[in-house]
């Protein structure tokens, strides 16, 4: 394994959605995600933490630890029978582990086996103080860069579910589904370098899994297909490396270099400016421009586009 | 040796314990929260953070949201077990087979200013002086370092942050003048790890855009 991470990062991604629904909000009858005093949509951070995940599961040997369906296998009690057969379960499980030392390296082992507990950190029900893992990247939520309409789009299925149904509606049953025409989000993120390297908090996330996380933004769409999605695209992926562990720049300052503007006609907008209200609708990437304003960049901040 | 710190962010949850399955905020930031911002810029186990003041910057207004969730913990008898095996066989965790919806009242576009300052705890060594911690945490703070990046009560809401140097002016309250007085009720003020984890509270009044954490605890605390 390479060395772990001694660089702090933040980054800027941008991915759209064309005709799809990028995160169905459980309490609204799964329409996308709105804020309700602007309109503009969002995807939460655990959405797009899912699909990382699923990236890193499906194109790299690495063992995801939260793992979606029943990709990992389900021989989960028969291990437990196989090989601790006289373990009276609950009762142990509970008390485990007392001293500290042996909950660290319990947690060291877990951060070495588990892409997605180096990266994201895991709660680890054990009672000490150990038990708990940061991991060094921490997603926000993404927020759409204008105001977004959510379509209900109804549909018809020409078979019924039960005979009931068949008898009852002729064999045809109706449903729903929600899309966004277009959308295009921005999301922000941080690796703070200390809990990937620190001699005790770091989880060991190393170079090699920084460069796996950057793929997996880039390319987790991709693998992402379905009837709901419409078409998911990373659009952007803006990095900004920082020489030291602790940062050499603001957070702030470096993510307000990073400009959107609407473009019509080949004339750029600034987004929500006078008339931009009158523009057609955005429907394409190219009806966007990102600005990375490059300028008097303060000494060891590196941009880096990908 | 006392600091003021500038923390804002689009949302922040500070969740209320008794409603920590579908989270709800308390209105405005907890003394434990801020001390976890002040340790996430500087922070070395000889020095301990205390929040004096917490001043209010913008108008306490919330949003809900639905996220899936997993109901269970990482298992440290199985890990223990898979350790011994040598395998990571069947230690995945199956998210949808342990779904669980849970709401998140969240407080939206907050700021504040921490006034705090700290003491030298019975860690410190002789290399150990106060001057040398403020000089650290000021500096970092003026420059954005940070040794993980603070959040407001929980990860996915980054928190930005500014140091306010010593006589410079605090920003700007947007808090109407009517609301700048408000009795919080009892609050978290912070978990006492010494004594076993126990929850502290306090009863938190704000007076014109100020919580006095002080004075608040000096009106008497709660367990």
């Amino acid at each position: 394994m390479s060395t772990p991470v001694t660089n702090r990062y933040e980054f800027v991604l941008f991915f759209d959605v064309t005709n799809g629904n990028p995160n169905g909000d459980p309490d609204a009858g799964n329409m996308p995600r709105l804020d309700p005093e602007t309109n503009q949509g969002l995807v939460s951070d655990v959405a797009m933490k899912r699909k990382v995940r699923n990236y890193v599961a499906f194109a790299s040997d690495n063992r995801i630890y939260m793992s979606e369906g029943a990709t990992l296998n389900l021989q989960h009690d028969e291990a437990w029978k196989a090989v601790m057969p006289g373990v009276s379960k609950a009762e142990e499980k509970k008390k485990l582990p007392k001293d500290e030392a042996k909950a660290r390296e319990l947690t060291a082992w877990m951060c070495a086996n588990f892409w997605d507990i180096r990266t994201f950190g895991a709660v680890m029900s054990t009672g000490v103080n150990a038990g708990q893992v940061r991991g060094p990247v921490q997603f926000s939520f993404a927020r759409s860069v204008e105001p977004i309409l959510p379509l209900e789009i109804s549909i018809t299925r020409m078979a019924a579910t039960t005979e009931k149904d068949a008898e009852d509606k002729g064999g045809r049953t109706m449903g729903r589904k929600h899309i966004v025409p277009y959308g295009l989000y921005r999301a922000h993120g941080y690796v703070s370098a200390p809990l990937a390297s620190h001699a005790t908090k770091g989880t060991g996330f190393s170079e090699d899994d920084l460069e796996l996380l950057w793929q997996a933004l880039e390319q987790m769409f991709d693998h992402d297909r379905s009837a709901a999605r419409g078409e998911m695209a990373t659009r952007k992926l803006i990095l900004f490396r920082h020489e030291s562990a602790l940062g050499n720049a603001r957070a702030q300052s470096l993510f307000d270099r990073v400009t959107v503007q609407r473009v019509y006609q080949g004339a750029p907008y600034e987004i929500g400016s006078e008339g931009t209200g009158n523009l057609p609708p955005a429907r394409q990437w190219q009806d966007y421009q990102v600005l990375i304003d490059r300028g008097g960049l303060t000494g060891g901040v590196e941009i880096i586009e990908r | 040796m006392a600091v003021r710190l500038h923390v804002w962010g689009e949302r922040a949850c500070f969740t209320r314990p008794e409603l920590k399955v579908e989270r709800v905020s308390y209105d405005v930031i907890t003394p434990s929260a801020a001390r976890g911002i002040l340790e996430a810029v500087h922070w070395k186990p000889a020095i301990r953070w205390h929040i004096d003041r917490i001043h209010v910057l913008k108008p306490i207004r919330f949003q809900s949201f639905r996220r899936n969730e997993v109901g269970a913990k990482a298992s440290a008898a199985n890990a223990t077990s898979a350790m011994k095996r040598g395998t990571t066989q069947g230690l995945g965790l199956i998210v949808d087979e342990n779904r669980q919806q849970r709401a998140t009242l969240a407080l939206v576009d907050v700021a504040y200013v921490i006034e705090a300052h700290f003491t030298m705890t019975d860690r410190a060594g002789p290399e150990d002086s106060a001057a040398k911690h403020i000089s650290m945490f000021n500096r970092r703070a003026e420059q954005g370092q940070c040794f993980h990046r603070p959040c407001l009560g929980t990860r996915e809401f980054d928190a930005e942050f500014a140091l306010v140097p010593e006589g410079a002016p605090l920003p700007t309250c947007d808090l109407a003048p009517e609301k700048r007085h408000a009795d919080f009720g009892w609050m978290l003020h912070d978990v006492d790890f010494a004594n076993g984890n126990t929850s502290r509270f306090y009863r938190a009044v704000m007076v014109d855009g100020v919580i006095d954490v002080n004075a608040c605890l000096a009106e008497g605390a709660a367990r």
